[in-house]
């Protein structure tokens, strides 16, 4: 073995040098960071998953369809009447959404009622052209694209869920017309908010497509 | 049983009825107003069709406690308007009705369409018509007397 060879030996037979401890500490820190990370998102997807529960349900998902109609029940059935979207979500000139459905619900006569009673815009259809329900991971895509969800960020998504008349509509939707009360989502609205504080602090992320 | 000041056809009114009550039966029953019918009694079918606050309106599902101030026009009183005149010489030129149960409903519907588009395409007109049924398909009389009526407004 040459000198050059058991200088070589002697490196390598040392390497990885000697660690301090603030060195250790930083690799620690690092790790546990990764680690709160990964719980983070874990806890921000779950979250959402709960979310998605709520966005799915006929209560909400009923205007959120991919067709130039709405439906309507727990089935999703069409909406009667020859009801179509129009331009803006709101019918069309006389056949409107508020040619029936009023500021409150109208319990006597078993049409739901909310301020502005419109469909969704297509850029947030949460279901394809036969009527099928998208994977949460697409529906998720489409509640954080800016531009496709009216340029609303994390704050603006939460405020949306808290305040909008249409989803507070969809946590009080009174009686059908035959006398009964619509059923709930899920969740309760605190609930719904909750979640979609804990997911938009987790940064709000999306499961994987699968 | 509650009091409500209505403005009906421009004349100001009163009735007094449980808060639930249709704003149809409140013109039938009430103010003995019977040119707007009652169909289907769920929104389905457009005879209802009345104009609240200027929108087209099915009264049978309208509570009269959410009619809240706004004025309230029905066939009796569409003549009034300059469009709603014109819709009415059409559909008479051109002999639209046969039984005539649903043809209140199809002109105050027809009207309305017209006040917000006055040359329509075939597709505004069969989407905003679409929902006003006739039992004795009277679609292309209805259909052509709007297109006469269009061809009568600037």
């Amino acid at each position: 073995m040459t000198a050059l060879q058991r200088m070589a030996f002697v490196f390598l037979l040392a390497w990885p040098p000697n660690r301090t401890a603030s060195d250790h500490a930083a690799r620690d820190h690092g790790t546990s960071a990764r680690a709160a990370s990964r719980s983070a998102q874990t806890e921000g997807v779950a979250a959402w998953g709960q979310i998605y529960s709520v966005l799915t349900h006929p209560r909400c998902i009923n205007c959120h369809t991919a067709t130039i109609y709405p439906q309507q029940g727990d089935d999703r059935h069409r909406h009667f009447a020859n009801v179509v979207r129009g331009v803006e979500g709101k019918g069309v000139a006389a056949l409107q959404c508020v040619s029936c459905h009023q500021q409150v619900n109208a319990d006597t006569t078993g049409v739901p009622g909310a301020s502005g009673w419109h469909l969704a815009p297509l850029s947030m259809r949460w279901q394809d052209g036969d009527d099928r329900i998208l994977s949460s991971a697409e529906v998720c895509k489409a509640v954080t694209d800016r531009s496709r969800n009216n340029g609303l960020d994390g704050p603006g998504l939460l405020k949306h869920h808290s305040e909008e008349p249409l989803v507070l509509w969809a946590f009080e939707p009174g009686r059908g017309t035959d006398g009964r009360p619509r059923t709930l989502p899920p969740l309760t609205h605190d609930q719904f908010v909750d979640a979609t504080r804990r997911w938009v602090d987790a940064g709000m992320p999306c499961p994987k497509a699968p | 049983m509650e009091t409500y000041q209505l403005t009906v056809n421009g004349q100001p009114m009163e009735v007094t009825v449980d808060s639930g009550t249709p704003l149809l039966w409140v013109l039938r029953d009430e103010l003995k107003m019977t040119g707007t019918k009652y169909g289907c009694g769920i929104a389905a079918c457009g005879a209802c069709t009345v104009h609240l606050g200027g929108i087209p309106t099915r009264s049978c599902v309208v509570p009269i406690s959410l009619v809240r101030g706004r004025p309230v026009v029905t066939i009796e009183g569409v003549r009034r308007d300059p469009v709603g005149r014109v819709v009415q010489d059409a559909w008479v030129s051109h002999d639209v009705v046969q039984c005539g149960y649903c043809q209140s409903g199809q002109i105050m519907t027809a009207v309305a369409l017209l006040k917000a588009i006055p040359k329509p395409t075939d597709a505004d007109v069969e989407q905003s018509m679409g929902g006003n049924l006739c039992r004795c398909a009277t679609y292309v009389r209805i259909r052509e007397a709007i297109r006469i009526a269009s061809g009568e407004l600037k």
